[in-house]
């Protein structure tokens, strides 16, 4: 069974269908790709899984439990995390809060457990910290835990924000652009870091402007085009799908209709 | 950070032996005032400071703690100090059933619905709701607190009550700060979405602030009316709420150390400058501007939480 699937998911707001009736499913362990041009509903799309929009209708699955009307920190806690296209982080935090924020829908201890200080609260943030140290090591962003979120470069701020999200133990994570506004160099090491998380065992889609980094990170692309899936499998075949060109490139018939 | 304990205790050490040093009532009644400010202060700190959400009736709370408290120990003889967990709880109700159908709102709606709160609370008491606050001239008789058969009545004996009190506050306050509750208020803070989407269940941690920071006004509440034995709706009006919000934002957001500096300021100074009553509100009220143009976050700003072995930035941080 596959580990996420969208059934015929249908979204309009208004008159504008941005989703319509779109299928797909993400296997554990895979690394997928949702790609389509400018204004597509990609985002839309992922919006409807982290919860942020719900579906008119159709079906979310994730392990087999509906995700449809859940909020969104229900569903960080259902093991699926994401980053945001245009990065969200707590500017005036430090780096390793920021981290501790995704710890946070894993730790239990309550109010007045807080308000004493209770062995087992001080067990939990001592652990929480120990998760937030290992996720900020396996970025290689331990060394400015300290620093405040603000005070770190644009491509460290991303992979900041990928590490608030490992942080809160997914089994799934959405990357919404991820390479946006990175250079060659920082790209290159996402596609690395993309590998790593993958070889931890999560599963990983990717949402991705950036053709070369998707061709590369992923075993399996979905491309949709104004709100409809218009193709679906292997990079390689994907690449020569004549609608996917045409989606991309435009055809000769719509030039001239220009 | 043995220079901040060090300050602390002496701090203390001096608060602690000021009754004995300096036994004129007037100033003992002064601090008082402030211990007790400071205490609304911290609770409206979770609201205002730590989550951001701007509350401008934050005497609504202490009203329905005070009242509750003044209603239950002259109708029922309950030794008022008994009464501190039932106002508390009584304020931290009213605050879950007023806050919950406001809480999704943001900035400038949320603080006019919430002056809206503290006028409705205000204006209800004045027409003596249920015939149990007695209008416009409030409850009196209310009886003087006792610990230990000891009747508490004098201002030294009210200044260890209600500065034993703030002791405690501080003490709990801390710790809540230092814990994912502190945290996950703060995300909400700076980015409500990117709280939710990390997983932080924003709706229940903002109801949370408001429910906890009304708990305490309440308590808060339950002291002053021990200690002036009669309230009445006019120290409950729109103004206290201002006064209470001008402490968090003068002292600084989200900061126990300048919250306690802006009651002493804002409640301790126009003491001192009773002598030019007319030109004080002037002074103040320039201060006021000046302040929020060169120290927006406050004169004492939250020092960022430590965490142990987080490597040492150089330079110490903004």
């Amino acid at each position: 069974m596959s580990l996420l699937s969208l059934e015929k998911v249908v979204k309009t707001f208004g008159g504008l269908t941005a989703v319509n009736r779109v299928s797909f499913s993400v296997d554990a362990g895979d690394v997928v790709g949702l790609i389509g041009p400018n204004g597509a509903g990609k985002t839309t799309v992922f919006n409807l899984i982290t919860g942020n929009y719900t579906p008119d209708s159709g079906e979310i699955l994730f392990e087999g439990r509906s995700v449809k009307g859940k909020k969104p920190h229900k569903i960080v806690d259902m093991g699926i995390a994401r980053t945001f296209q245009s990065i969200r982080l707590f500017q005036n935090m430090s780096v390793v809060e920021n981290v501790l924020a995704g710890c946070h829908c894993r730790m239990k201890s309550g109010i007045f457990a807080s308000m004493i200080r209770t062995p087992g609260q001080r067990r939990e943030e001592k652990k929480a910290l120990e998760t937030a140290k290992e996720v900020l090591e396996f970025v290689d962003l331990w060394e400015s835990a300290g620093l405040s979120a603000s005070s770190l470069s644009y491509g460290k701020q991303r992979l900041l924000e990928i590490a608030r999200a490992l942080a809160s133990r997914p089994r799934l994570i959405i990357l919404d652009e991820p390479a946006g506004g990175m250079n060659d160099q920082e790209t290159a090491e996402l596609l690395h870091l993309i590998r790593e998380i993958s070889r931890k065992g999560i599963t990983v889609l990717l949402i991705e402007h950036d053709m070369g980094l998707v061709m590369r990170a992923c075993e399996k692309l979905v491309v949709i085009e104004y709100g409809t899936k218009i193709a679906e499998g292997r990079p390689e075949e994907v690449k020569n799908n004549p609608r996917v060109i045409e989606a991309y490139l435009g055809s000769d018939e719509e030039e001239d209709a220009c | 950070m043995n220079k901040n304990a060090f300050i602390i205790s002496v701090l203390l050490a001096f608060f602690a032996c000021f009754p004995v040093l300096f036994s004129n009532p007037y100033w003992i009644g002064v601090l008082n005032d402030i211990w007790l400010y400071a205490i609304l202060g911290l609770s409206l700190n979770w609201i205002v400071g730590h989550t951001g959400l701007f509350n401008l009736g934050h005497a609504a709370y202490y009203a329905v703690g005070a009242y509750t408290a003044a209603i239950l120990s002259t109708r029922y003889n309950i030794p008022i100090l008994w009464l501190l967990p039932v106002a508390g709880a009584a304020a931290g109700l009213f605050a879950l059933a007023v806050a919950r159908p406001i809480i999704h709102l943001r900035g400038d709606y949320l603080a006019i619905v919430t002056i809206g709160v503290g006028e409705i609370v205000r204006i209800a008491l004045e027409n003596d709701i249920f015939g149990l606050t007695g209008g416009s001239n409030g409850i009196f008789g209310i009886p003087r607190p006792e610990i230990f058969d000891m009747r508490i009545r004098r201002p030294w004996q009210f200044y260890y009550l209600i500065g034993g009190f703030l002791l405690i506050t501080i003490w709990f306050f801390y710790r809540l700060e230092q814990s994912r509750f502190g945290r996950a208020l703060n995300y909400i803070k700076e980015d409500e979405t990117a709280a939710e989407g990390s997983g932080i269940n924003t709706a229940w941690y903002k109801l949370a602030a408001f429910v906890i920071g009304a708990v305490w006004a309440g308590m808060a509440g339950t002291l002053f009316a021990a200690k002036m034995t009669i309230i009445s709706p006019g120290s409950f009006n729109f103004w206290e709420s201002v006064l209470i919000f001008a402490i968090v934002i003068l002292g600084g957001a989200g900061s126990i150390p300048g919250v306690i500096l802006g009651a002493f300021l804002l409640v301790g100074l126009p003491e001192f400058f009773r002598n030019f009553a007319d030109a004080r509100m002037l002074f103040f009220g320039a201060a006021m501007v000046l302040m929020m143009i060169f120290r927006n976050k406050g004169l004492l700003p939250p020092l960022a939480r430590k965490y142990a072995g987080v490597p040492r930035v150089k330079g110490g941080d903004a």
